[in-house]
């Protein structure tokens, strides 16, 4: 089944590329997609740009409405994401618990709906 | 011997065992329910099976077939359910139907741990719990919690729904994760136990129903458990706590507090019973918050009078039990011992430094017995205006008119000096 990591932190909390943190933190996040796809459990990942580089589209009424930032403003701002294959919710759980920025951010594990057919 | 009577200890074992063969809580569930159904009318006539458990497996797993022969969805299910059953013979009993298997109980203990995963509301996992473990139905559960059966049924149908959708595993708990899992269980069954024991929301204030059913489901979780310290902890805090049941209320329904119960109507065979539970849990040595509870209640249990309570040794545990659980709560309990083995004055210094201490969980400034515990304490040093203040933001934060009206009471009593006062009643 598959489940769709989605990864919100305060971009704050995180080191930053001139710290000295930095290096082994990024370490920390190729050992994990590694872990992932050696499990066989990776569908795709991605880091995402700052919040600052956001836009959002809407389309209202055939108009189409573009505005600068996120979904919503809040300290904490999605920056990546994991689709992973797994059995359950459970093996879903321990994997969002093993994410680099579970330690001071939030991960939302959703299940993705799977159409039949 | 009748339907009923084997309810209470079939249920369980049927919606467990259901419940590893389909894999769908709602198809468990329903299908438990049909073979009961079967049951209460055959069996006044045709007389009850020589094994009624059995009986009720194999009903239940044709429930289970008829019904995902209704719904396609699952019909890939069907080949491995129909291998368990035998559905073409007239036999009423699959041979291999063992009920206190190994196999048995883990069906129950996966299917208990599985209806408390941290990944579902608390509300959801109490409700849960009550429908799908201890076989309570939606209107019955929906009047304990005093919300319409049309919510108590969402809520249930909302939890189902997230079990199916997110796939929630309801296997058996690895070891791993065993003890934290039993102890969301027994956080469970305490907070139905609270909900009997003290209801917020009621205008009686002990219900006892929900207190006997969190009892009976700690002794199946001791059952599935028999090893876990906290399980037998939380055992004998239930027993040593509801063993005081019928002195808590006066005959208008208000509250009495501990100081002032007749210990004559204390449940005494049942105190005996707590008290073998906590044995057995120190026996464990390890330590953990339930038995620390226990342990105070144990204090209390067994005190002759309320003047003779071992005070310092209930002030040492509450040092421990605050250690292992920093919460503002256990804190406001703590201050009341510290009250009576230091005097009112230590006692106001402690509860004034709860709102400020960062390091406890919760919140007081709504909490009626924090204000009526600052107000015992404030009346006793004399500072009379403080007091009536306390007073007055208790009966404001109560939610409960026969407390209400007993807060009231005790506002006119306010200007005579009364002894220390315990507020767990």
């Amino acid at each position: 089944m598959k489940y769709m990591l989605l990864l919100a932190s305060n971009p704050t909390d995180e080191p930053a590329p001139d710290d000295e943190a930095f290096g082994s933190y990024m370490g920390e996040w190729f050992a994990y997609s590694q872990a992932l796809v050696e499990a066989g459990a990776m569908v795709a990942g991605e880091a995402l740009q700052g919040a600052e580089t956001a836009s959002t589209v809407r389309v209202r009424d055939g108009k189409r409405l573009v505005t600068d930032g996120p979904f919503i403003e809040s300290k904490e701002v999605i920056g990546g994401y994991y689709v992973i294959d797994v059995a359950n919710l459970d093996e879903a759980l321990d994997w969002a618990a093993k994410i680099p920025n579970a330690h001071f951010g939030t991960i939302e594990v959703r299940p993705v709906v799977e159409f039949d057919g | 011997m009748g339907v009923a009577d084997v309810f209470r200890t079939e249920w369980p074992r049927l919606v467990a065992t259901l419940m590893r063969d389909v894999g769908d809580l709602s198809i468990a569930e329903d299908a438990a329910q049909d073979a009961f159904i079967e049951a209460s009318t055959r069996w006044p006539t045709d007389g009850v099976p020589d094994r009624p458990g059995a009986w009720l497996i194999t009903t239940g797993r044709r429930k289970a077939i008829d019904q995902i022969r209704r719904m396609q969805r699952f019909e890939d299910r069907l080949p491995a359910l129909a291998d368990r059953t035998t559905i073409n013979s007239e036999r009423t009993e699959s041979p291999d139907i063992d009920l206190d298997s190994e196999q048995a109980l883990d069906d129950q203990l996966a299917l208990v741990v599985g209806c408390c995963h941290p990944a579902l509301a608390p509300e959801a996992q109490v409700a849960l719990t009550l429908r799908i473990v201890a076989g309570l139905s939606t209107p019955q559960i929906a009047r304990a919690f005093l919300v319409s059966e049309e919510t108590m049924t969402r809520r249930l149908t909302r939890a189902k729904s997230k079990i199916r959708a997110a796939r929630i595993p309801f296997g058996p708990p690895d070891m791993n994760t065993l003890a934290e899992r039993i102890g969301a269980v027994c956080e469970v069954i305490s907070l139905i136990f609270t909900e009997g024991h003290a209801s917020a929301t009621d205008t009686a204030l002990i219900r006892g129903d929900l207190c006997e059913d969190a009892i009976w489901l700690v002794e199946l979780l001791s059952k599935l458990a028999p090893a876990d310290p906290e399980v037998a902890g939380l055992h004998a805090l239930l027993l040593l706590t509801d063993a005081r049941r019928s002195s808590r209320l006066d005959h208008h329904g208000r509250p009495i507090l501990l100081a002032d119960q007749d210990r004559s109507l204390w449940d005494q065979p049942m105190i005996a019973r707590g008290l073998a539970e906590l044995a057995r849990a120190h026996s464990y040595q390890r330590g953990g918050a339930f038995q620390f509870q226990a342990a105070i209640a144990a204090l209390h249990a067994t005190a002759p009078t309320f003047k003779a309570t071992d005070w310092p040794s209930v002030l040492r545990l509450y040092d421990a039990l605050l250690r292992r659980q920093p919460s503002a709560l256990v804190a406001l309990n703590r201050a009341i011992a510290v009250d009576h083995v230091h005097g009112p004055a230590a006692a106001l210094t402690a509860l004034d430094a709860i709102p400020q201490a960062d390091d406890l969980t919760g919140d007081l400034n709504e909490y009626v017995y924090f204000h009526t515990a600052r107000f015992d304490v404030l009346a006793r040093l004399g500072q009379l205006d403080a007091a009536d203040a306390a007073l007055e933001r208790a009966i404001a934060c109560s939610t409960n008119e026969s407390e209400r009206s007993f807060l009231r009471h005790r506002r006119q009593d306010l200007h005579e000096t009364a002894g220390p006062r315990d507020h767990r009643n």
